[in-house]
């Protein structure tokens, strides 16, 4: 079998907070190969940030906690990875984009700075000039003038902040790149705008992307592969095709498409997903989405459903049962 | 005809800033006629929510007129102003930050009541603040809790309860769904539009999503920086888009629809402009690919086919 | 990889008042400066059960300088007093006092810095530069400067330390007011016609007055402190009057023989300093749990 650049089995994080144990991401798994952009989906709390914090192991010290599960990116064993490795994967090999571009920049320095750091990091043996001309490149590259790379962050607008996170975060060619709702907080013309540079970048440097988000839109138009999560689950995985054609569905997915008004169809009334996620300081037992779910069965709250495959396309829910399952 | 409901004429805010004066809604004529919803879109800082917030006199605008019924709110004194509130009401947009935490559910629904005084009794009140649970899908065991207890969805059921605790005839509608997720933002939707057909509301609805608008509003006014640039009927201008601005927004709009995928798309260049002194002309020329000389001139709202009005000189039916 | 004992705990049936009761009782150094300071206050005010007030003044010359033993467990001074009961007798003084300092400070904080706050503009203007002028000058300076123009007196020194104290609390009851007047349920509160005065007093105060509450406990362990000092100089509360500045001022002389006469007093000022320290600390993360960390 082909090596994934990225897998994950059976991820399981918690955080122990003072009043109870959160139990984030319980059993995720994924893989991604070369090149490829996987978009997350998923509501507030669903742990699609974990995720992505998970694998960098950049989740809050002391309260977040890995308890199960194996994260293996490019034959390194993330878990087990020591803080010297780490340093050298994260920046370099694997990057994030965050949903807030303020806190990934630091304020007292010029951007031209923050880049040129960046590759002092990682590159240690490239000169000065050839940084330079890199970091020229790069504010090429993300549509920022490179003569105002001697300016602030606050100078920038939060588009142009984003781009510049972009900027930091490919400026060392890394093989993955995580963007963590990185369009959220811009407008939808900036969003658009942001997004296109994201996809471009990510086909000339062929990195593997994976894109958090909570709008479907976006994935549909710029990923090739989709997770929806729930409650720390993948409870559907495939093609963009294969998800968004909605022949096939997980009972969660469909309601999500049925919430959101559509721009080109009239509908007379949303469906929207009755009742509320489930807490994760006390998940159900059997499958998590039943409480909500209009084909709920007896057996649903007994039983957690396995992912079942058919083709590339799989969903976690008896549904779509077939022999074996994941 | 009958007086519309509400109607702004000219209404006009600026803010003093070190800087200059910021022109936070510039020359806005609209109306809303009674049950119907207005939907006003537009990006961060076009002045949608300064908009909503000088009809509600919670700024005091600059200039022009907010018609109720057809008389000039805006020079109401503080007593009328008081009476007026009965009338309209304002939901707004982060659930976390809109009710009191310190305040139980029942007393932040009860508050406007016991301010404008017109329920009298405790008990009478108690009843009343559970009716409006009840209208508002609120279960009742929820009176006693604080309002951090309950999830956004939750918080801004409550901040419906409160604005229809005095049976307002208008709410303004800040963004009220945006902080949610998609699956509550579907369920307060139908609320809002429920709680309409029973109780013919208006609503003034505050959005940058032009989805939710497409689907809540009977009309439909597009603003940048300040001005109204296009207004319509919600089909008509969904149906013919004649404002650059407008048509450039709908296509930047990404949907899971995968028949739109490979659509033409018309990405803007650049970033919003500023509205501190803008220049006399059409404030979205610096972005606009087809902008000309002649944009420089001032733009007005024109009608171009009836009842659909556009803010640009090229603009033809 | 570590199991952690899993507690279930249900927090919806929480009032937020449990929330921040909860989070306090969970930091074991808050609640040891709690237990303390309790075991302190409940000595000091129960004090005549037990002690003798004669006891605090008598001097016998022949009892003096004793060394701790059981009969005097702290010893006796220079003029046979025992320490001891003047101590827990003084520590009444000390700690009243501090509390009354804080509490004619926050008083006068909180209305200024509110009405400062809510209202901004000019109002807010004059007042702030009003607290500037207070807080320009060093407030031991300020007391003395007080007490030297009104005259020596306990009471006196109270409001001087009061007046030195307000301008802190105003500023940070007009700080959390700003923040919190352009929220959105103050909006909200507004789209009724609420009066200003409900709007300020249901609304925004008691919203703000978590950080208020932290620093006025972190300052009633200065206040203490600072009584302490005046009286250490002589120009707080008089002698004999026992207040434990003034006990440890007027054993000073003769420390270098029997340092037990300083270490006490000092101690006493020291650990009541310190719990109030340490229970001001555990009621800031308590009220906000994002310092925490």
């Amino acid at each position: 079998m082909e090596k994934h650049l990225l897998e994950i089995k059976n991820l399981h994080v918690q955080y122990n907070t003072d009043e109870a144990v959160v139990h984030a991401v319980n059993g995720l798994s994924l893989t991604l190969d070369k090149g490829e952009a996987l978009g997350i989906v998923g509501e507030t709390g669903a742990g699609k940030s974990t995720t992505a914090l998970s694998i960098l192991k950049l989740l809050p010290d002391k309260v977040g906690e890995i308890t199960e599960g194996s994260i293996v990116y490019d034959g390194i064993d993330i878990i087990k990875a020591n803080n010297h490795t780490m340093r050298e994967i994260r920046g370099a090999k694997i990057t994030m984009i965050f949903q807030d571009p303020m806190s990934s920049l630091n304020p007292i320095m010029t951007i031209g700075e923050q880049i040129h750091e960046v590759l002092e990091l990682h590159f240690p043996k490239m000169s000065a000039a050839e940084k330079d001309q890199k970091v020229d490149e790069i504010l090429g590259l993300v549509g920022i003038q490179k003569t105002r790379k001697n300016e602030y962050p606050h100078q920038f607008s939060g588009g142009m902040k984003q781009r510049i996170g972009i900027a930091m975060a490919l400026v060392a060619e890394p093989e993955l790149l995580l963007a963590d709702e990185p369009t959220t907080a811009l407008d939808v013309t900036i969003q658009a705008q942001i997004l296109q540079l994201m996809q471009e970048l990510q086909k000339k440097y062929n990195t593997a992307m994976i894109l958090i988000t909570h709008d479907l839109g976006v994935v549909a138009e710029f990923c090739e592969k989709v997770a929806v999560v729930y409650a720390g689950e993948v409870i559907e995985q495939g093609t963009v095709e294969e998800v968004f054609t909605r022949e096939k569905n997980h009972p969660y997915t469909t309601g999500l498409f049925n919430s959101i008004p559509d721009l080109t169809s009239d509908v007379e009334r949303l469906i929207p997903i009755p009742g509320f996620m489930s807490d994760p300081t006390n998940l159900p037992e059997g499958c998590k989405f039943a409480e909500r779910c209009p084909h709920c069965t007896e057996r649903c709250r007994k039983e957690a459903p396995k992912l079942y495959e058919d083709g590339g396309h799989s969903i976690r829910c008896f549904l779509y049962e077939t022999k074996g399952g994941q | 005809m009958a007086a519309p409901l509400i109607e702004t004429r000219n209404l006009k805010k600026y803010f003093q800033t070190p800087r200059g004066l910021l022109h936070a809604v510039d020359d806005v004529n609209l109306t809303i006629n009674e049950g119907q919803t207005l939907g006003i879109v537009g990006e961060s800082g076009c002045g949608k929510s300064t908009l909503g917030r000088t009809i509600m006199r919670l700024v005091e605008a600059t200039d022009g007129e907010v018609l109720y019924e057809g008389e000039d709110i805006l020079k109401y004194d503080k007593k009328q102003m008081k009476k007026m509130h009965t009338s309209m009401q304002m939901i707004f947009q982060d659930p976390f930050t809109s009710l009191n935490p310190r305040l139980s559910i029942g007393e932040i629904i009860a508050e406007p009541m016991k301010v404008v005084k017109n329920v009298k009794g405790k008990e009478a009140m108690k009843q009343r603040v559970h009716e409006l649970m009840d209208m508002c899908g609120l279960p009742q065991r929820y009176y006693n809790t604080y309002p951090h207890e309950l999830d956004g969805g939750r918080r801004q059921r409550v901040g419906l309860a409160r604005a229809l605790a005095l049976n307002p005839k208008f709410i303004v509608c800040d963004e009220p769904v945006s902080a949610l997720d998609v699956s509550i933002q579907a369920q307060i939707i139908n609320l809002l539009m429920d709680l309409q057909d029973q109780h013919g509301l208006a609503y003034m609805f505050i959005t940058h999503d032009l989805c939710v608008v497409r689907h809540i509003s009977d009309f439909i006014a597009v603003m940048y920086l300040g001005q109204v640039v296009e207004y319509a009927a919600r089909n008509e201008l969904f149906a013919h888009q004649y404002h650059p601005y407008t048509v450039a927004l709908l296509s930047a709009i990404p949907t899971p629809d995968l028949s739109r995928r490979n659509r033409e798309r018309h990405l803007l260049q650049g970033e919003v402009g500023n509205p501190i002194n803008p220049e006399p002309g059409c404030r979205f020329a610096s972005r606009c690919k087809y902008a000309t000389e002649a944009c420089k001139a001032p733009q007005q709202l024109r009608e171009i086919t009836p009842g659909h009005f556009v803010r640009c000189h090229m603009a033809k039916s | 990889m570590s199991k952690k004992i899993k507690k279930k705990t249900n927090l919806s049936n929480k009032s937020q008042l449990g929330m921040i009761v909860f989070r306090f009782s969970k930091n074991k150094l808050a609640m040891f400066g709690l237990a303390v300071i309790v075991i302190l206050a409940l000595l000091c005010v129960a004090a005549p059960l037990y002690i003798d007030y004669e006891s605090v003044y008598q001097q016998s010359m022949a009892d003096r300088f004793i060394l701790p033993c059981a009969e005097h467990p702290l010893g006796t001074d220079q003029f046979g007093r025992d320490l001891f009961a003047r101590i827990i007798y003084g520590g009444r003084i000390s700690l009243l006092a501090g509390l009354v300092v804080v509490a004619m400070a926050l008083v006068l904080g909180i209305v200024l810095g509110g009405i400062a706050g809510y209202y901004g503009g000019r109002i807010d203007n004059v007042i702030m530069r009003i607290c500037d002028v207070f807080m320009a000058v060093p407030r031991m300076l300020l007391s003395m400067a007080v007490v030297a123009a009104l005259g020596q007196g306990t009471f006196k020194m109270l409001i001087a330390l009061s007046i030195a104290a307000f301008p802190g609390y105003a500023r940070t009851v007009r700080a959390s007011i700003m923040t919190l007047r352009n929220q959105e349920y103050v909006e909200a509160a507004k789209c009724c016609g609420t009066s200003s005065a409900r709007i300020i007093f249901k609304h925004v105060v008691p919203n703000g007055l978590g950080p208020v509450i932290v620093s006025a406990t972190l300052g009633l362990g200065g206040t203490i402190l600072a009584i302490a000092s005046l009286g250490f100089l002589g120009i707080g509360v008089a002698s004999p009057t026992p207040e434990w500045g003034t006990i440890l001022s007027e054993n000073r002389a003769n420390i270098r023989y029997y340092p037990y006469l300083g270490l006490v007093p000092g101690m006493f000022i020291a650990i009541s300093v310190m719990c109030l320290n340490f229970i001001g600390d555990g009621l800031r993360d308590a009220l906000d749990p994002r310092m925490k960390n």
